[in-house]
């Protein structure tokens, strides 16, 4: 292996006092190759971002400053330079690309533009060869029709297109090493797909030193030669990717691969033909109202002609990308919004048009689990009130939903202490626990859960996760499962629905769709899961309690 | 960290609650301090500060300007209480139901709010003491109609961002009643903004009834700062201290208000201020 390129000697990054440890990067070194791709895994908080941004001169200081350790990049301590070598390293040396690229990119500049003056910036170059070295930079990303790409503003272009114009930016100065801070995370699968195939093929055609901060480990599986895990602001290990996947040595790296869900789909449970939740042709458009002075517009199609049906004790899964229309068909099962079209039978009577109060009734057998454990809980109201409040609303006594609030509390897992605390004394997987909660004091029937567990890192994922399966099971509940994320749907469906631009392509029981796909789309989303052909070696049998205290569910 | 001592963080609003509070202190020792009715002649007309045991002299009719400004200090403050009162329960009112449903019932009450805009708010309020008698309930009303807008459009922005939260959603979810999800989901969530915007009213809400008091619009009865200042006005040159000591008391109590409504926005929207 040749001489490292960039090299990090016992980098100490210092947190401000008060905070919840001394140091968000502690005793860090590590060395990166031209023409390889270092990944940092961690999850959130392990210090992985902020390791980059130290490298980068962009430390969040005061608060967050540089403590000691060297980082050596081409003979010199990139600790030490002065700010003017300092702006001439970055973006021309070492370059970044971050993780929203709508909100890296400067919204009311023309992607030319921005490309240009990257270039300016670090060379002296003629109009006209700046021009051309964009044109060919653009090329070099794959972005189509590049001359209209150069005229483009930011919000012309999809996600995808945009991260692609960041990495043209990046790479204008061809430099030695390249940073993407979690570049993929904010991006459809499909899209993600292609952005990795694209880092990768431009880092072996320019020798670059790629360092890949990212927390899945599918990614890292798809594109690392060596990886770096990350926890508490240290490195626990570091190694080649295969040693590090395959057979990890770290017990935190084994809880966090034992974490990752399989592709493999679950058995399907033997369910009863009797079907609970029917959704029959239904239909619900965006927009299209007619404002004050404006013309009417036509609006979005959100979900299009849509038919489920859900048995008693099934998991229906209903994946797609964004905007594919799946909360939006999740919310009009429970009633949060309207439909336009069609019906939602529960038990054969049709409630998709039903009055607020002769609505009321059902209420409680459809309940819902959200996607942000941060906005579903008032920051305002107890813990124990957010949960009492639904008995107490549908007519039960004050006294019998607080006792029933206690108990499900502990059904969750969570102290009974936690009745009185408010939700911001807790992380973001106990505030999902209390959102299944607060779910099922009603006691219901089905449990719609929008993307319950994407916004959580993959340990806590993995105990929620456990947690809806314990569940379903004890209370013989019916659940519709919405994820954008196939190894999850794996896990926990009996069957899926496909979603794409509003209509359901493709549904059928897990295994079976999962081998035989018939859609070209639901293949293409199959063959896009980052690290499909990676298979999560069976180090450790996955142990809550162990995960749960080597991921510290207390960091939030 | 609690409330108190984010809010001592900030030094400028501790001064101001300590101008606050002496003002507060004079308005309610007001009738031990200076037991006289205010509007009565007590002594030489024009005496100097200091003389004719006048500690802040005498106007053109052997007025006690002290007296006055105690006195008037207690005006002041009801007034400003109570017209602040009024306009945030009515603004959070109108508010909080354009914001929460939204649709054509927000688009009449912001429609409305925007034609009282229009109308500057010092010429409409004198228009509104004009028509009606001039007194405090005179006062009081057409402060809280100058000012209602201002809060109901604040209190329709946060009920609009709040309602689609997903907190909101669950208690649609469970079948929460819309008066319940307003009052007990969403107020408390937007409290901090009303509180400071309030307080900072009240400071509006002295500046206009000096104003009022002074272009002869106060009620005759009660004796407040304006009114003394416009009374002193002709006699500005000749007898300075007329004017002047209310000019202060209304500057020193408007300012400490102010100061007082930054060291809240401080303590109470904590992440805004360390952006």
């Amino acid at each position: 292996m040749s001489a490292p390129v960039l090299q990090i000697d016992d980098l100490h990054v210092r947190l401000p006092d008060g905070a919840e440890r001394d140091y968000a990067v502690e005793a860090v070194s590590y060395a990166l190759s031209p023409n390889e791709i270092l990944c940092v895994v961690g999850e959130s908080g392990s210090g992985k971002s902020l390791t980059a941004r130290a490298i980068m001169g962009l430390l969040p200081e005061p608060q967050v400053r540089y403590e000691k350790g060297a980082i050596r990049f081409g003979g010199e301590d990139l600790t030490r330079v002065t700010p003017a070598r300092m702006r001439a390293v970055r973006g021309g040396e070492i370059s970044m690309i971050f993780q929203e690229p709508m909100t890296a990119l400067n919204p009311v500049m023309r992607i030319g533009q921005q490309i240009d003056e990257v270039i300016r910036f670090h060379a002296k170059l003629a109009r006209g060869k700046r021009r051309a070295r964009a044109l060919e930079l653009v090329e070099d990303v794959q972005l189509p029709d590049p001359e209209r790409m150069l005229r483009a503003y930011p919000h012309e272009l999809s996600g995808g297109q945009r991260q692609r114009a960041m990495i043209a930016m990046a790479l204008a100065m061809e430099p030695k090493v390249l940073i993407a801070d979690e570049p993929t995370t904010a991006l459809d699968v499909t899209t993600q797909a292609q952005i990795l195939s694209l880092i990768a093929a431009l880092q072996q055609k320019h020798d670059t030193g790629v360092l890949f901060i990212t927390h899945d480990f599918g990614v890292v599986a798809d594109i690392a030669d060596r990886v770096a895990v990350m926890q508490h602001g240290r490195i626990v290990e570091i190694d080649t990717a295969d040693r590090v996947l395959n057979a990890p040595s770290h017990p935190y790296t084994r809880s966090l691969i034992a974490a990752v869900p399989g592709l493999v789909p679950r058995a399907a449970k033997p369910v009863a033909r009797d079907t609970l939740l029917e959704v029959r042709s239904v239909s619900k458009t965006y927009g299209g109202g007619r404002g004050l002075f404006g013309r009417g517009s036509e609006g979005v199609r959100a979900v299009d002609d849509a038919d489920l049906a859900l048995n008693a004790g099934e998991t229906l899964g209903i994946v797609g990308e964004s905007g594919s229309g799946k909360s939006t068909l999740a919310r009009c099962i429970v009633r949060l919004i309207d439909t336009d079209a069609g019906q939602i039978r529960y038990r054969g009577d049709d409630i998709a048009a039903l009055g607020r109060a002769r609505m009321r009734p059902y209420r409680a057998k459809l309940q819902m689990v959200f996607q942000d454990p941060f906005a579903s809980l008032n920051p305002r109201s107890r813990v124990g009130r957010i949960i009492a409040d639904g008995p107490i609303v549908l007519g039960e006594s004050r006294t019998v939903a607080e006792a029933r609030a206690r108990e499900m509390l502990e059904l969750v897992g969570l102290d009974a202490r936690a009745y009185d605390r408010y939700p911001h004394e807790f992380s973001g997987g106990q505030r999902q626990r209390v959102g299944v909660a607060r779910a099922l004091a009603l006691r219901p029937e089905v449990l719609v859960a929008d993307e319950p567990v994407s916004a959580l890192d993959v340990s806590v994922q993995a105990q929620v996760l456990e947690l809806l399966a314990r569940i379903r099971d004890e209370l013989a509940l019916s659940m519709v499962f919405i994820t954008h994320d196939l190894r999850v749907a794996a896990q926990v469906c009996d069957r899926v629905a496909v979603m794409r631009l509003g209509r359901i392509v493709e549904q059928g029981p897990t295994a079976a769709l999962f081998e035989r796909a018939e859609h070209p789309y639901t293949r293409e989303l199959l063959a896009a899961v980052p690290g499909r052909h990676w298979r999560a070696p069976l180090v450790a049998p996955f142990d809550d309690r162990g995960a749960r205290s080597a991921s510290g569910e207390s960091n939030g | 960290m609690s409330f108190w001592r984010r809010f001592a963080r900030n030094r400028s609003a501790l001064l101001g609650l300590a101008i606050l509070a002496v003002v507060i202190l004079i308005a309610l020792g007001a009738s031990l301090l200076f037991p006289e009715d205010p509007f009565r002649l007590v002594g030489r007309p024009m005496s100097a500060p200091g003389s004719n045991d006048f500690l802040l002299g005498s106007d053109t009719l052997g007025r006690d300007v002290a007296a006055g400004i105690a006195h008037g200090a207690r005006v002041s403050l009801l007034i400003g209480l109570l017209a602040t009162t009024v306009a945030v329960a009515l603004g959070v009112v109108l508010g909080g139901i354009a914001g929460y449903f939204g649709g054509w019932i927000d688009d009449l009450v912001m429609r409305v709010t925007e034609m009282f805009q229009t109308i500057p708010s010092f010429l409409f309020a004198i228009l509104l003491v004009a028509i009606m008698k001039p007194s405090i309930q005179s006062i009081v009303i057409a402060i809280s109609v100058v000012s209602w807008p201002a809060v109901a459009r604040l209190v329709r922005g946060e009920f609009t961002a709040l309602r689609n939260r997903e907190f909101v959603q669950a208690c649609h979810i469970v079948g929460m009643g819309d008066l319940r999800i307003m009052l007990r989901e969403i107020l408390p969530n937007c409290l901090s903004p009303i509180i400071v915007t309030g307080s900072l009213m009240v400071a509006t809400a002295i500046l206009i009834e000096s104003g009022l008091s002074f272009l002869g619009l106060g009620d005759p009865n009660v004796i407040s700062w304006g009114f003394q200042i416009g009374a002193g006005r002709t006699v500005l040159r000749s007898a300075w201290w007329v004017c002047t000591f209310p000019g202060i008391a209304i500057l020193l109590t408007v300012l400490a208000i102010n100061l007082v409504g930054e060291g809240l926005n401080d303590a109470l929207n904590p992440r805004l201020r360390e952006r």
